[in-house]
């Protein structure tokens, strides 16, 4: 018989030795583990992220259309000047939010109130898969769905002409608002579930015991309960509405801070004044997710 | 709780939001199996009346969109992306959750923060910040003697973007599933005489392989859909959802959008349902 030993005690294989060194070595295995996705997310994205935060202060020469790189604060001056329509877009599009954050959480409360205390498990299960997938569904198929419908001679108009009336069309507000409450909707449905499911029974069984009828059980104890979680869902339905162009463009609006941006960086090449821009829905949220957590919307995350 | 007719209308209202939901999915779906060119609501109608469901639907469309250039070229451009973004999503995903599970070290919760921030800020914000990083690349920088360039706007830098958002959803799921492994599984391993790889190829990965398909398939359905983060840094390649949004107001492209509206829809809800189903209960409801 040859010396093929196969055992991997004597002598200790490669392999065997290597594992054993980087066991020793833990900080050099995390920064194997490390590097490389903080490498990615730290260089090209922070990085990418700061690039755009330095040139909102750069400009574009309206002469020779070529980026200046120096300093300045021209863009926010014109940002924030009340002869440009820039401020009443930024409004325009809160105001926007606002309605689809209301509508959401009004379609959504039902909802999820059913869910979370009155469905079986079993039904919970199916609903909870029912509401996720069409969040996984493309977002612009279903954008496009709407303008199907929404078309004049479409399925909406279709079913409400059988009681005498006709849809809000696809141009404008009307529709943008209506196809943004649909789109975000699973986002306010989720956390409104989670937070009515997380009521203790004794605390309803409690209420009525001591002569609170279903009203006001509901709107002494269910109501405030579950506000941070309406909360929690109001920043994704408020931050995603803020921030998107592409349901705006679909329905031919053009007041949305997302289609100015857009505009400025695709037809007139003005990054800088882009940049600047875009940085208004990312302060209006700021500001916003501040609320937001003094009202306790972060624990019903 | 409550009246008899507070769940009465309780479970109407539910009904009615869950209709809401879907209607306009289903109505994709009816028009992408329309055999007429004309794209009314009331025309559909009347036809299955005249000419009966046989007479009004068929797979007509399907075959000229399959058969259609500019359809196949973004078909296989959104693929090659979305497996591209996956590969490199699962390696900056996996990575990142074991460094974050095993390991103690300054800076631990900021990575979790910056793993989420690419979907958590506006995909316009992150479209530009990528796409003016991408343009100063392209432009170089000067390295002593050396100019550097990046590669041009194409499928290189669609995956670069793709990959930026998809980290989180890997990440999320082998996270999850490392927390609920815990360590004693590992430590009885290493106890019995196995060495680190043993136990990682053994124990860990077995334990990890549905989490981190899991992860992979959602990383897939989430570039394979994206839009705006790829329409700045596709330059002029068009992914299927660019296809989509070029074409969509063109009267003759119309019934072929409709199909492919539901070639994309099929190609996300697959590949959500099988992760859940390889995951467990630790996927999909969580991540988006």
């Amino acid at each position: 018989m040859t010396a093929i030993d196969t055992s991997s005690a004597i002598p200790p294989s490669l392999l065997r030795r290597a594992s054993a060194a980087l066991y020793r070595r833990p900080r050099l295995v995390l920064g194997a583990l490390l590097a490389p996705p903080v490498l990615w997310l730290v260089v090209i994205y922070l990085g990418s992220l700061v690039l755009l935060l330095v040139s909102s202060l750069w400009r574009l020469d309206p002469i020779t259309t070529a980026i200046v790189r120096e300093p300045s604060l021209q863009n926010f001056a014109e940002l924030f000047s009340l002869d440009k329509p820039y401020l009443g877009i930024a409004a325009h599009t809160a105001v926007i939010a606002g309605i689809v954050t209301l509508v959401d959480s009004a379609l959504a409360f039902p909802l999820a109130f059913f869910m979370a205390r009155v469905a079986s498990p079993r039904t919970r299960g199916v609903l909870f898969i029912a509401i996720t997938l069409p969040l996984w569904i493309s977002y612009l198929v279903r954008v496009y769905s709407w303008r199907i419908i929404l078309s004049d001679d479409g399925f909406l108009n279709w079913i409400l002409s059988f009681v005498g009336l006709t849809g809000p069309g696809s141009l404008g507000d009307l529709p943008i608002a209506l196809v943004f409450s649909y789109i975000w909707l699973p986002y306010m449905i989720l956390p409104t579930y989670a937070s009515l499911e997380r009521i203790p029974q004794s605390l309803l069984e409690a209420s009525s015991d001591l002569g609170g009828h279903a009203w006001m059980t509901f709107r002494r104890i269910i109501l405030p309960l579950a506000f941070p979680g309406i909360v929690a869902g109001s920043i994704f339905t408020f931050s995603l509405t803020l921030g998107d162009y592409i349901t705006p463009t679909i329905f031919s609006g053009d007041q949305f801070i997302g289609n100015v941006v857009f505009g400025h960086v695709g037809v007139s090449g003005n990054l800088p004044f882009a940049a600047a821009y875009a940085t208004v829905p990312v302060l209006i949220m700021a500001a916003y997710l501040l609320i937001a957590r003094r009202l306790g919307a972060f624990e019903a995350l | 709780m409550g009246g008899r007719w507070t769940r009465i209308g309780l479970r109407a209202a539910s009904g009615l939001t869950l209709a809401f939901l879907y209607i306009p999915i289903v109505i994709v779906v009816i028009y992408a199996f329309n055999d007429s060119k004309n794209q009314s609501w009331l025309r559909l109608i009347d036809s299955i009346g005249s000419r009966g469901l046989g007479g009004t639907f068929s797979l007509h469309w399907f075959d000229i969109a399959v058969n259609n250039d500019q359809v196949r070229e973004s078909f296989f451009l959104s693929l090659q992306a979305a497996v591209g973004a996956t590969i490199v999503a699962l390696i900056l995903g996996s990575a990142a959750a074991f460094a974050v599970h095993r390991h103690r070290f300054f800076g631990r919760d900021a990575v979790s923060f910056i793993v989420v921030l690419p979907i958590a800020l506006p995909g316009i914000v992150t479209g530009m910040a990528l796409n003016a990083a991408m343009n100063a690349g392209i432009r170089g920088f000067d390295v002593g003697p050396l100019h550097l360039t990046s590669p041009q706007f194409g499928i290189f830098t669609i995956i670069v973007g793709h990959a930026t958002f998809c980290v989180v959803v890997v990440y999320n799921n082998v996270v999850a599933r490392l927390r609920r492994l815990g360590h004693s599984l590992e430590e009885a391993s290493m106890d019995l005489g196995a060495d680190s790889w043993q136990t990682f190829r053994r124990i860990t990965f077995p334990a990890l392989a549905t989490a981190v398909v899991a992860g992979a398939l959602l990383a897939f359905a989430l570039s394979f859909d994206e839009i705006i983060v790829t329409t700045f840094t596709a330059g002029t390649e068009q992914t299927l959802p660019i296809w989509i949004f070029a074409n969509f107001r063109l009267p003759n492209a119309r019934p072929i959008v409709n199909v492919v509206a539901l070639g994309m829809i099929l190609l996300s809800v697959f590949p959500v349902y099988l992760s859940a189903r390889l995951a467990g209960s630790e996927s999909a409801g969580s991540i988006r």
